[in-house]
């Protein structure tokens, strides 16, 4: 039977979104619906779920705000520690490094991806562990510096996890920007440094936006880092999850603190991408 | 008066190289003031090279460049007192059209005051045509839209010298016509300095007071448009500027001798081996007959272009030539057709000859 050129398009269409469209139903969508469930429901006497309809759960929120406030302020502070260590060597990969030696030096940037971040965070254990810095520390006169289990240490790691992230996009953007563009900002008067905060920052704010949404994003979710550079001490609503729904079983409670996550992630995300579009006069930005 | 009140750019032996290439070499070249000068040639001849020099994005290997009376050298792009229209135009794509324009005006020390800013914004804006197009954003407009910004942008801080990189080369025939004649006037009300870099010779040839052919590196022309065209300084030029007909001759007292042994009566100077060259409108045929011109050929080809017909005429031994023929009257039989046999007459003044 032949096919009309529109019906064999929509096949196509549907071929192509198809495996997404299911896998995404399956494992984000309807696992979404039952944490929305879980969340207005009672944890079962031996943990677990038992259905109901109350909001108890989410009037309990306050018992962990330590957590909350924790993630909410080390998720956007991490983002831009990252940003700041990120934007130069983004920079200096698109714009100075040598071509010959870019691919090069841009692949070094995921290499580190090619370990477990397990295993990379467990190594900063012992680099600020009592053996290692604050020991090299106490040498040279400084007894009893603390470095691990401290904000600072969780921060440190964030930033060291999570750099080829934001490094990525900014790269991106800043590759393509068109080089003329800084000719014509030079060729009419603008120095060097004019032209870097005229035309070339603004114009790469796309890849700044979605660096910082993607790793404040999933810094908004992180638990690994903390648990092993925070010693506990610094929690993390990650943490707390893992805590709730494998520890003391209370699913509901974990529930709605995932429901209340998600609601701050997709608002933080709608006025981030609300700034860029804003920022790059185009609706054309991904953020994600 | 020293030379450099009268010039704008100067090139004084200026050598570029990149790497083993060498772009441009030993250039000299004066550019006059109020003057509107075209860089001709076919790519990678080097006049992007030179427009870039003058612009401060490339620096000479040897030699110096002036602006004015200043040896620009080491001088940074931006504190050159130039401004450059780019190929692709180069607009801003985050600022609208008032802030593209405003840019350099923006820039400058002591700071300008914005109500000023905003009269001479309008006032290239009214220039270019675009009045009320100050809040388009640049995406928003077409490619002639563009190039007005382009040009509103680079004339509204009144430079010295204008310079221009193949601006019209991405525009539409009809729309590349406006435009010179815009720029023309344009550079008259303005009288400042035009560089213009082309490809396009009747660009070079419509618009300038002087153009300068350049190829593989070096000037082989500077001169006004008619002067290039009628007295090329060489074959290339000859052969890149307009049509050219060429044969090789071979010069004697009092003759010219083809290759197929004929001879045409020729009064100049020069002997031996040569290249003759002559326009396509400088030679004339006739149907055998009615006609009796020294060459006696055959058509082979013919293009009717309304006023004029261009003639491919095969002449034994010697080649082929293209000859134009304006058309007189209505004759119905004006038209000469394919395989028809025809004489060839030429005004012997428009002869040129060039060593072998």
């Amino acid at each position: 039977m032949a096919m009309t050129l529109a019906t064999r398009k929509r096949l196509v269409t549907a071929l192509l979104v198809g495996p997404s469209a299911a896998w995404l139903s399956i494992f984000l969508v309807l696992p979404f619906i039952a944490i929305l469930v879980f969340s207005v429901g009672e944890r079962a006497p031996e943990g677990g779920y038992q259905a109901a309809f109350t909001f108890a759960q989410f009037m309990n929120l306050p018992a962990r705000a330590t957590a909350f406030w924790n993630t909410m302020l080390l998720a956007p502070v991490g983002a831009i520690l990252c940003l700041l260590v990120a934007y130069p060597t983004a920079y200096y990969l698109a714009i100075r490094a040598p071509t010959r030696f870019r691919m090069l030096l841009v692949s070094l940037v995921v290499v580190p991806f090619w370990t477990s971040l397990l295993v990379r965070t467990y190594a900063w254990i012992f680099i600020l562990g009592a053996r290692g810095l604050p020991n090299l520390l106490a040498l040279i006169g400084l007894p009893d510096v603390r470095l691990l289990n401290t904000p600072g240490a969780v921060l440190l790691g964030i930033v060291y996890g999570y750099l080829p992230l934001m490094i990525m996009p900014i790269y991106v953007s800043l590759e393509k920007l068109d080089r003329r563009l800084l000719e014509a900002s030079a060729d009419l008067g603008a120095s060097p440094v004019r032209s870097f905060f005229n035309i070339t920052l603004p114009l790469s704010l796309p890849g700044v936006a979605t660096g910082v949404a993607l790793v404040t994003i999933l810094l908004l979710g992180e638990y690994l880092i903390p648990q092993l550079l925070g010693g506990g001490k610094v929690f993390f609503i990650g943490n707390a999850l893992v805590d709730l729904f494998l520890q003391s079983r209370n699913w509901p409670y974990g529930s709605a603190i995932a429901v209340t996550l998600v609601s701050v992630v997709v608002l933080i995300i709608t006025l981030a991408m609300r700034l860029a579009w804003r920022f790059a006069g185009t609706r054309q930005v991904d953020l994600v | 008066m020293s030379a450099s009140d009268l010039h704008d750019i100067e090139f004084r032996s200026v050598t570029k190289r990149y790497g083993d290439v060498t772009a441009v070499t030993d250039i000299n070249l004066a550019v006059p003031k109020g003057a509107f000068v075209a860089l001709l040639g076919p790519s990678g001849c080097g006049k992007t090279t030179c427009l870039r020099m003058i612009g401060g994005f490339e620096q000479p290997s040897e030699g110096d460049v002036y602006i004015g009376e200043t040896r620009v050298n080491d001088l940074p792009a931006y504190r050159r007192p130039v401004n450059m229209v780019f190929q692709h135009y180069a607009l801003f794509p985050h600022l609208d059209v008032e802030n593209n324009v405003a840019y350099g005006l923006r820039q400058q020390r002591p700071r300008i005051a914005s109500d000023e800013i905003s009269r001479r914004v309008g006032a290239a804006l009214e220039m270019v045509r675009l009045s009320g197009f100050g809040r388009r954003r640049i995406h928003e407009l077409s490619g002639g839209q563009q190039q007005r910004v382009a040009l509103a942008r680079a004339i509204v801080n009144k430079p010295k010298v204008l310079l221009l990189d193949e601006p019209l080369a991405a525009l539409d025939r009809k729309l590349r016509t406006d435009m010179q004649m815009e720029l023309q006037s344009l550079q008259r009300d303005l009288g400042i300095t035009f560089l213009l870099v082309t490809h396009d010779q009747e660009e070079a040839l419509s618009m300038s007071d002087l153009v300068c052919v350049m190829s593989a590196g070096r000037i082989r022309q500077f001169a006004r448009p008619q002067e290039v065209y009628d007295r090329p300084a060489d074959l290339f030029v000859a052969d890149f500027v307009g049509k050219t007909n060429k044969m090789t001759v071979t010069a004697e007292p009092g003759i010219l001798r083809l290759g197929n042994g004929a001879t045409l009566p020729f009064a100049g100077p020069e002997r031996g081996p040569a290249v003759l060259a002559l326009r396509p409108e400088a030679m004339r045929i006739a149907r055998v007959g009615t006609g009796d011109g020294p060459l006696v050929g055959h058509v082979t080809h013919r293009i009717f272009l309304g006023s004029l017909a261009e003639y491919s005429v095969a002449v034994a031994g010697v080649g082929e030539f293209l000859i134009s023929a304006e058309r007189h009257g209505l004759d119905a039989n004006d038209l000469i057709e394919p395989g028809e046999a025809v004489s060839i007459d030429y005004i012997s003044e428009a002869i040129r000859l060039y060593p072998a």
